[in-house]
């Protein structure tokens, strides 16, 4: 697998200065033909990742590959990707065909090629007819499906697009994620997709990587990220959850809210401190008697598909249910939930550890 | 009630535009219309036809042409390495300060520096190409003429480079162009109309320029503001230099037009 590899990252640290990393020893490698996304709050790298891949930028340390080829040093016009930028940077002075155009007129191809493929890539992203608007006159969608005409008409290997959907209106968004993933399939090109939005990131991508801080906390499929979150950053940046301090007693046995449950995580100290995970539609609301845990309600919002209900228990942690059912704020409720719900994890495990104990772990259970 | 209180706000406007812009051109064109007596006469029209007058207009145009070429050329790249420095606003003003500096003060430093025994000569002298005659020159009229116009070429063209979206210049890279197909298809098409800007606050000026011609050319270039302030001040004819002037004002008009076109469709 290592070979075919379309983007690597080899030890890349990228510094503004003596105190500002922004990007820290990362290291990670991209296959052909996939939708990645990097995903993070706003200062965590991710877009200097894609600006290194473009070639807007050269590493301070470290070396970014694209195929088996060394990228440092060689500027963004010699680089077989193309970026959709986050204010599309449509060219004002020209309109749409000219703008789609733009790179192909630079390779002077022949009018007639020109002709047929800009035709060709307006027709990809629904915009025939368009040809002689002028930019100012299209609407903020219809300049983003101008914006990745003008990228893929070039048929580069990667396309990079730096929170190409953060200007739409929600409606618009959702549309326009349905059409990027359908757009990559059909291209068969490798996507890389920066956002900060985790529910864009889980509905698009076929891989996810979660960055902080100039680090990659966790890759993986969206499942993966979303029901095994490696740390608490991860865990409370995908998605909501209830986050709580617990204690391994042994392996499948864990401790918090000062009760103890059954879970489906091993490969621990006896005695361990741990954290614990569990989602807010994990939690099913039951009356008291029934519950594993009992909740003092708090609050309740209604939200739409679900009422969102805040409680305390006995110990004082708060609890964050999603439930279709209403409750009575001050009432006492009981939460059930099953072993696979809770989700253990362990205090500043890397990647790779957490990867290893799950090995492990799976090999034991093998044995058995 | 409340658009006539607002038409009484007007007044100090019109009043000045009355005075001091449409007064003068009216006198001028009432001027134009008499000869050197008093009397009314077309005879000044016809005779700015002839070819004393043409050749003055035609040599003005020239002048102004070059002026406006030459620091075209040095003032766009001095605006676009301006807005890649740190510290723009400060070598922004550095520049634009000697054009506070009285026009005629820098005249006569000039006389000083390309005079025969000026630094200009005493350089060319320790370097062996020897003395020269450097003023009253056509190279050092249209010289210190850029000198003097570059500021207000840079501001404008300075000011289209900020505005312009930075990373439309990313996009070009991204597309394959190359630094120079990027100027050339990008940034310069985008600051057209800062161009264009600079091209009249340098080509209008320099069409009238007279004082210049007089010290630096030594009245070896005769454009036709030198005309009119020789018909006015030495002459008399202001009847004639009326004429002249009023078909300057009809130049500038039409260039203004001409030039302003499409400024708003750059956006």
């Amino acid at each position: 697998m290592k070979d075919d590899a379309i983007i690597r990252f080899d030890q890349v640290t990228m510094r503004y200065g003596p105190e500002d990393v922004v990007l820290d020893k990362v290291s990670f490698e991209l296959q052909p033909g996939k939708f990645y996304t990097l995903l993070g709050p706003s200062g965590c790298g991710k877009t200097t990742i894609l600006r290194l891949i473009a070639g807007f930028a050269d590493p301070t340390e470290g070396t970014v590959y694209i195929g088996d080829v060394p990228m440092n040093g060689v500027p963004a016009n010699k680089r077989r990707v193309n970026t959709v930028f986050q204010d599309y940077a449509l060219f004002p002075h020209l309109n749409v065909f000219e703008n789609v155009a733009f790179g192909l007129r630079i390779k002077k191809l022949k009018k007639d090629v020109i002709q047929a493929k800009v035709s060709e890539a307006l027709r990809f992203v629904n915009l025939v007819g368009y040809e002689n608007r002028k930019i100012s006159e299209m609407s903020g969608g219809q300049r983003q499906r101008v914006a990745i005409a003008r990228a893929i008409v070039n048929e580069p290997d990667v396309l990079l697009l730096d929170e190409p959907l953060s200007a739409l209106d929600l409606k618009l968004r959702t549309e326009m994620q349905v059409e990027l993933r359908e757009l990559q399939r059909r291209l068969g090109i490798t996507f890389v997709f920066v956002t900060h939005d985790q529910e864009e990131a889980l509905a698009m991508s076929d891989e996810i990587y979660v960055l902080n801080k100039g680090r990659i906390q966790q890759s993986g499929t969206p499942i993966d990220i979303y029901d095994e979150p490696i740390n608490r950053f991860v865990a409370d940046f995908i998605g909501e959850s209830n986050i709580l301090e617990g204690k391994m007693i042994r392996d499948y046995r864990v401790e918090f809210g000062g009760s103890e449950f059954d879970c489906v995580d091993g490969g621990f100290l006896p005695n361990e401190l741990v954290e614990i995970v569990i989602r807010p539609e994990d939690l099913e609301v039951v009356s008291p008697e029934e519950g594993k845990l009992k909740v003092r309600v708090e609050s309740q919002l209604f939200r739409g598909v679900h009422y969102e209900i805040v409680g305390r228990d006995r110990s004082g942690n708060r609890w964050l249910v999603h439930s279709t059912r209403s409750v009575k704020v001050g009432d006492e409720i009981g939460l059930r939930f099953g072993p696979e719900a809770i989700h253990v994890m362990r205090f500043g495990e890397t990647e790779e550890d957490f990867d290893r104990r799950l090995e492990a772990f799976a090999e034991v259970n093998h044995a058995k | 009630m409340r658009s006539n209180a607002r038409n009484y706000y007007l007044i100090p406007y019109l009043a000045w535009i009355a005075l001091f812009v449409v007064a003068p051109i009216a006198l001028i064109v009432y001027y134009s219309f008499h000869d050197i007596e008093g009397g009314f006469t077309l005879d000044n029209y016809a005779k700015f036809f002839t070819p004393v007058y043409l050749k003055m207009a035609l040599s003005s145009f020239w002048y102004a042409l070059l002026i406006t070429l030459f620091s075209l050329l040095v003032a766009y790249p001095t605006a676009l390495i301006l807005t890649r420095t740190k510290h723009k606003q400060l070598w922004l003003l550095l520049i634009i300060l000697p054009s506070w500096v009285n026009l005629l003060l820098k005249a006569y430093a000039f006389i000083g520096l390309f005079g025969t025994y000026g630094l200009a000569n005493a350089l060319l002298e320790t370097i062996g190409i020897g003395r020269k005659q450097i003023l009253f020159t056509d190279f050092s009229f249209v010289f210190v003429a850029v000198y003097i116009f570059i500021p207000f070429m840079i501001l404008p063209i300075f000011n289209s480079l900020e505005e312009m979206n930075k990373s439309l210049i990313h996009a070009a890279r991204d597309l394959g162009a190359s630094a120079w197909t990027t100027f050339r298809r990008v940034i310069f098409p985008l600051t057209l109309g800062g161009v264009k800007a600079g091209c009249q606050a340098v080509f209008i000026p320099a069409l009238s320029l007279f004082m210049l011609t007089r010290l630096i050319a030594g009245n070896r270039v005769i454009t036709l503001g030198t005309a009119i302030e020789q018909h006015f001040l030495v002459t008399m004819d202001w009847g004639m230099g009326a004429t002249i002037a009023v078909f300057l004002v009809i130049i500038m008009a039409l260039i203004m037009v001409v030039t302003g076109q499409g400024r708003g469709s750059i956006r």
